[in-house]
C-alpha cells in the first residue's frame, strides 16, 4: 500500500504543477484509527498529506458534482464506476477530469472491527492481509479477509474501470462471487418474515440523511423528502416515512448505483441498507444483463428502449 | 453534601425500590447488542453501566426527535376545527441513571435557549424539570473525550442531582440537590459513606482528568471578532471533506435546532416539532429561492462558528460543547471538532494567507 | 409563562387584492377571543407568524398600526406552500396568528428627529404601520419632518395605493411615491428607481435625521452608496431584515446572523450592527 501512496502523491504533485489540473481531491489522515478525511489539495507541496490504506472506503466521486474546475482525483473500482455514471449523467465532463487509478483490495468495516475487539481502538497498522489492533490493554491480528466492507467482499471491480495514470499495478478480479447471496437468503422468506426483517431494519433510522448525502448518485437540488410543493413525505419518525424514504431513495439508484458501501459507512446507527439498492442492481441485472458505470459510452437500460426488453410486467 | 456508599449488592434492589415513584431510563444495548442508547428500562431491566458511551446523546429524553405540538381537527364540521390543542402529556418523574457528567452539563447549557426570560418552551422545559439525573462518573474516559477543556470533565457535576462514583464493590453518591435527596430515598440508600470517601473519589477523579489526553483551546477565540473568524481562509479546507449529512447535530448533546411541520392524516392535523440540522441545504432556504447558505462550506462554517464562537459571545460561560467526543466518533469522514477549534483558536488575522 | 408556540385563533374578516396581478393580497384579521387583541399589543415594525393549521406558518410585517384597533393586517405574498394556501382562503375562515414577534422601529429613540422612510415593492407592510403610526393625531407633534421614498415597478404594484394618495395631499408629511416606469398618461407622481428618488429628494443626513429602509436586496444595494453620500453615517440608518424562520421566538436556531437571531434581536437593526455581522441573510 505504502508503494500506492508514493504514486499517488507524485503523480498529483506532477498535475498541479504542470498545470494539468486547478486541484485534486484524495484523502489525508484521519484523526481517529480506521478513519481518513477526503482532502481538496491546489499546490504541489500540499500533495505530501496525501494518503492511501484500507480507510478510504468513502466515494470520492461524491465530491466532484457540479464543480467547473480541472479536477484531479484520486478513484479506486466503485469510485471509477460513479465517475462513469456521472460522465453519462451530464454531472461532469470527461476532459474535466485526470483520474488517478487506484487497483483496490478492498477497505476494512470500522464496526465489525470494533465489535470484535474488547475495547476502545486505539491505534491499528495493516501488514500484508493483517490488521493489527490496539487498545489500552489489547492487541489483536485480524485477517483482513475476515474485516472486509461488505461489499468489498463480493466486489467483482476492484480495477479501475476509466483512469488516466495508475498508482499501483492491476489486480486479479475476484472471481467465483456470488454477488447476491444477502439478498436471495431475504427473498427465500416468506412475505411476513420478510417484512418483520425489513422493520428490525429501519427501526433505527433517525432520518439524518447521511445515507443520501454520502452517495455520489444523489445530488438532486432538491431530494424528494425536503419537497414542500407538494410536500410526498413526512419528516416524523412515522415508520411509514422512513419506509417510503428508503424504498423511493433505492428506487432513484435503481440501475445506477455501484455498490461502493459509502451509505452503509456513513449511517452513524449502522443500517445495512444496502440490501435495497442491491435487490435493484440485482433485478437490473437479471432483467438487462447490466451493470452500472462500466462504459461511458454505453447509456443505462433505464433511460433506453431496446427491442426486446424485457416486458413481462405489462399486462 | 452528603455522600452516601450504596454497596454493589444494594444496587438492584435499589433500583427496583425507586421503579415505584420514578419511570427509570439509562443506557441500555440495543437488540443487536452493540449500539447502547438511552431508554425507558423494562419492568425489570437495569441500566448497562459498563457498556461504551451511547451512539446518540440522551438528549432525547428530554427532547425527542419527533414531537406533537398540537392536534386540531380540520373537519369543516367541526366547531373547534382549526384551533390548536396541546395533547395531554403526563410529565411523569423521570430518574435518568447512568448519565455521563458530560451530557448532564450539555442540558445546562441548552437550557439557555429554551427557558429565557422572554420565552418558555414548555415541551422541552417540562420534560427536563421531570427529570433528575443520577449520573456516573467516567473512571475510564475515552480517547475522544476531551470534555475537560470545556469546562465539563468526567467527575463533572453540572446538571447533576447524583453524582456516582464507581469504587468497585459500591458507588460512592455525592448527592448534590434536593432532586437527589428525593431520588436515593426513593431507592432506600440511606448509608452514610465514612470519612475516606471524599478523598476516594479526589483520587479517582485525579486519575481521570490526567488520562484526558484530547484537549482544545478557545482562550484566543474569545478575543477575535466574528468576522474575522468567519472571513478566515481555512473554511474551505476545514469543510471541504463534509457530506452535509447532520450525523454530527444529531448525535450532539448540545445542539438543539428545530424544524416545525404540520401534517394532516385524514380529519386530524398535528403539528409537530422535529430535530433539524443547519448543515441541510434546505435550513436556511427563502420561500423566494434565496439561500443565504446555500454553498456546503458556508453551513460548515455556521456549525463551528455557532459551537465555538456565536454561543461563547451571547452566553459568556463557554463554548457550546461539552467534549463528549460522539461526532468525531461518527463523522463519516473524520471531520474534528478538536482540530477546527484549535485552528480557529490559532488563527491570527494579521499574518498572510498562505495556501495549503 | 403561556405557551409560546400557540397562536391565537383568529376569522380572515377581510381579504384585498393588493396589487393589479393579485400576488400580494391584503388580509385583515379578527382575534375570536377579544382579550387576545389587548394581549397582542404591538408596535410598529414588529412581525408575527400567520398559522395555518394542516399546512405550516410563515413570518409576516405586521401592516396595520397598533393605534388601529379591532383589527390586525397583514399583506402576504403568493410564494409558497403556507402563503399559496392564505391565498385561497375567505373571509370567515379561521387560523391563527402568534406574536407580536421580534423588535421594532426604535420609536424612542426617533421621537424629536426627523425621519426618512425608504421602500421598494412589497416590503412596504411594516413602514406603512410606521406612517400611520406616526400621523395619528396624538402621536405627529413627536416627530419632526417626515419624508417617504416609495417606489415600485409599477403603478399596479404599488401596495395600499389609496393611502399612499391621501398621505400625499397632506402636508405634514412629504411623499416621494415612484414607478420604475409607466406608459399611464395620468401618472402624477415621480418615475424613476427608488436609490435615484433617494438621491434626489432625500434630505441631507444630520444628528436628528433618520432613515428607516426596506426593501429587495437589490434595492438596498443601490441605495444605500446614496444615503452615504448624503452623509447618513451608519448607527442612523435602521434596516428590518428577512430570513428563514420556524418558532419565531429565537429557539429553532435556523434565522441567524452571526449570534444575532433575526426573529429575536431583529429583525429591525441599524446599519453598524449589521456591519459587524456575517451577511447570512
Amino acid at each position: 500500500m505504502s508503494s500506492y501512496i508514493e504514486s499517488i502523491r507524485s503523480i498529483a504533485e506532477k498535475w498541479l504543477a504542470d498545470g494539468d489540473v486547478e486541484l485534486v481531491i484524495g484523502f489525508r489522515a484521519g484523526s481517529m484509527p480506521l478513519m481518513n478525511e477526503p482532502c481538496l489539495v491546489r499546490t504541489p507541496a500540499g500533495t505530501a498529506q496525501l494518503v492511501w490504506d484500507s480507510n478510504c472506503g468513502i466515494n470520492l466521486a461524491n465530491y466532484i458534482t457540479g464543480r467547473k474546475e480541472k479536477i484531479g482525483i484520486v478513484a479506486k473500482g466503485c469510485d471509477s464506476r460513479n465517475i462513469v455514471n456521472h460522465i453519462v449523467e451530464n454531472k461532469i465532463s470527461r476532459e474535466q477530469l485526470k483520474i488517478i487509478g487506484v487497483p483496490c483490495q478492498g477497505m476494512i468495516d470500522r464496526r465489525k472491527i470494533t465489535a470484535m475487539v474488547p475495547g476502545e481502538i486505539l491505534e491499528v497498522r495493516e501488514e500484508d492481509t493483517a490488521v493489527i489492533v490496539k487498545g489500552a490493554d489489547f492487541e489483536e491480528t485480524l485477517a483482513k479477509a475476515d474485516v472486509l466492507q461488505q461489499n468489498c467482499a463480493v466486489c467483482i471491480h476492484r480495477n479501475p474501470v476509466i483512469y488516466d495514470e495508475l498508482a499501483g499495478e492491476l489486480v486479479a478480479e475476484q472471481d467465483g462471487i456470488d454477488r447476491y447471496a444477502d439478498v436471495k437468503a431475504i427473498e427465500a422468506l416468506a412475505e411476513e418474515e420478510r417484512w418483520d426483517y425489513f422493520e428490525k431494519l429501519l427501526a433505527p433510522c433517525i432520518r439524518c440523511y447521511a445515507c443520501r448525502n454520502a452517495c455520489p448518485l444523489c445530488y438532486c437540488p432538491t431530494c424528494f423528502v425536503d419537497e414542500s410543493k407538494p410536500q410526498w413525505v413526512g419528516k416524523s419518525q412515522d415508520p411509514i416515512d422512513v419506509r417510503t424514504f428508503h424504498f423511493l431513495r433505492a428506487y432513484h439508484c435503481a440501475g445506477r448505483c455501484t455498490d461502493c458501501g459509502a451509505c452503509e459507512r456513513a449511517c452513524p446507527v449502522g443500517i445495512n441498507m444496502r440490501v435495497f439498492t442491491k435487490k435493484l442492481e440485482k433485478d437490473c441485472y437479471d432483467a438487462f444483463g447490466w451493470e452500472a458505470g462500466l462504459d461511458p459510452d454505453v447509456r443505462p437500460p433505464l433511460d433506453t428502449y431496446r427491442p426486446g426488453d424485457p416486458d413481462a410486467f405489462i399486462k | 453534601m452528603k455522600i452516601i456508599r450504596i454497596d454493589k449488592k444494594e444496587w438492584n434492589p435499589g433500583l427496583t425500590q425507586a421503579r415505584q415513584s420514578y419511570r427509570l431510563v439509562g443506557p441500555v444495548a440495543d437488540e443487536a447488542g452493540d449500539v447502547a442508547e438511552f431508554r425507558t428500562l423494562d419492568a425489570e431491566q437495569m441500566p448497562d453501566l459498563a457498556a461504551a458511551d451511547t451512539v446518540l446523546s440522551p438528549k432525547a429524553i428530554v427532547y425527542p426527535q419527533s414531537e406533537v405540538m398540537f392536534e386540531y381537527s380540520t373537519d369543516p364540521g367541526d366547531e373547534e376545527r382549526n384551533i390548536l390543542k396541546r395533547p395531554a402529556k403526563a410529565y411523569d418523574a423521570c430518574a435518568v441513571v447512568g448519565i455521563r457528567p458530560y451530557d448532564a452539563a450539555a442540558f445546562t447549557l441548552v437550557r439557555k435557549n429554551f427557558d429565557t426570560p422572554d420565552y418558555r418552551d414548555p415541551y422541552w422545559c417540562d420534560a427536563y424539570e421531570a427529570c433528575t439525573f443520577v449520573g456516573l462518573a467516567v473512571n475510564q474516559p475515552d480517547s475522544t473525550d476531551f470534555s475537560t477543556s470545556v469546562d465539563s470533565g468526567p467527575f463533572s457535576e453540572k446538571g447533576l442531582d447524583v453524582l456516582l462514583v464507581d469504587t468497585q464493590d459500591a458507588y460512592l453518591a455525592k448527592v448534590l440537590t434536593e432532586k437527589g435527596e428525593a431520588f436515593m430515598t426513593a431507592a432506600d440508600w440511606q448509608t452514610a459513606a465514612d470519612a475516606s470517601a471524599e478523598a476516594a473519589i479526589n483520587d479517582l477523579q485525579a486519575a481521570a482528568e490526567a488520562a484526558i489526553q484530547a484537549t482544545v483551546q478557545y482562550d484566543r477565540i474569545k478575543d477575535l471578532s466574528i468576522l474575522d473568524l468567519y472571513n478566515a481562509p481555512f473554511w474551505e479546507d476545514v469543510g471541504f471533506a463534509c457530506i452535509n449529512c447532520g450525523t454530527c447535530t444529531y448525535v450532539c448533546p448540545t445542539c438543539w435546532c428545530f424544524d416545525i411541520q404540520d401534517e394532516v392524516r385524514g380529519k386530524i392535523g398535528r403539528r409537530f416539532k422535529n430535530w433539524d440540522t443547519c448543515m441541510e441545504t434546505q435550513f436556511t432556504l427563502h420561500a423566494s429561492g434565496h439561500n443565504p447558505r446555500g454553498d456546503k462550506v458556508m453551513r460548515v462554517r455556521q456549525r463551528f462558528m455557532h459551537k465555538l464562537k456565536y454561543f461563547l459571545d451571547k452566553y459568556e460561560d463557554g463554548l457550546m460543547c461539552v467534549g463528549c467526543g460522539r461526532c468525531v466518533r461518527s463523522c463519516p469522514v473524520n471531520i474534528d471538532i478538536r482540530k477546527v477549534c484549535n485552528t480557529m483558536n490559532s488563527y491570527d488575522p494579521e499574518a498572510c494567507a498562505c495556501p495549503v | 409563562m403561556s405557551n409560546p408556540y400557540l397562536p391565537y385563533p383568529v376569522r380572515i374578516d377581510e381579504v384585498i387584492d393588493a396589487v393589479d396581478d393579485k400576488s400580494l393580497k391584503t388580509f385583515k384579521f379578527v382575534f375570536l377571543n377579544p382579550d387576545d387583541e389587548a394581549r397582542f399589543n404591538h408596535k410598529a415594525g414588529q412581525f408575527a407568524e400567520l398559522s395555518i393549521p394542516g399546512y405550516g406558518e410563515i413570518p409576516i410585517g405586521i401592516a396595520s398600526a397598533p393605534t388601529e384597533k379591532g383589527f390586525v393586517m397583514f399583506t402576504v405574498f403568493r410564494t409558497g406552500k403556507v402563503s399559496a394556501q392564505l391565498h385561497s382562503m375567505q373571509a370567515g375562515d379561521i387560523m391563527g396568528i402568534r406574536g407580536p414577534l421580534g423588535n421594532w422601529f426604535p420609536w424612542e429613540q426617533l421621537e424629536g428627529k426627523n425621519v426618512v422612510i425608504i421602500g421598494g415593492g412589497f416590503a412596504f407592510t411594516t413602514l406603512r404601520a410606521s406612517i400611520v403610526y406616526m400621523l395619528e393625531p396624538e402621536n405627529r407633534a413627536k416627530f419632526k419632518d417626515i419624508h417617504v421614498i416609495y417606489g415600485a415597478r409599477r403603478p399596479g404594484l404599488l401596495l395600499y395605493r389609496d393611502e399612499l394618495m391621501a398621505w400625499e395631499a397632506r402636508d405634514d408629511i412629504n411623499m416621494h411615491i415612484t414607478v420604475d416606469g409607466t406608459d399611464d398618461p395620468d401618472w402624477k407622481y415621480n418615475v424613476g428607481f427608488v436609490p435615484t428618488i433617494t438621491e434626489q429628494k432625500a434630505p441631507q443626513a444630520d444628528d436628528d435625521t433618520y432613515a428607516i429602509i426596506c426593501g429587495p436586496p437589490v434595492m438596498i444595494k443601490f441605495t444605500q452608496p446614496v444615503l452615504d453620500n448624503l452623509g447618513y453615517t451608519h448607527d442612523h440608518i435602521i434596516m428590518s431584515l428577512e430570513n428563514r424562520m420556524k418558532c419565531g421566538i429565537g429557539m429553532c436556531g435556523r434565522c441567524n446572523i452571526g449570534k444575532e437571531l433575526v426573529c429575536k434581536d431583529g429583525p429591525v437593526f441599524t446599519l453598524e450592527q449589521l456591519n459587524l455581522t456575517p451577511r447570512e441573510y
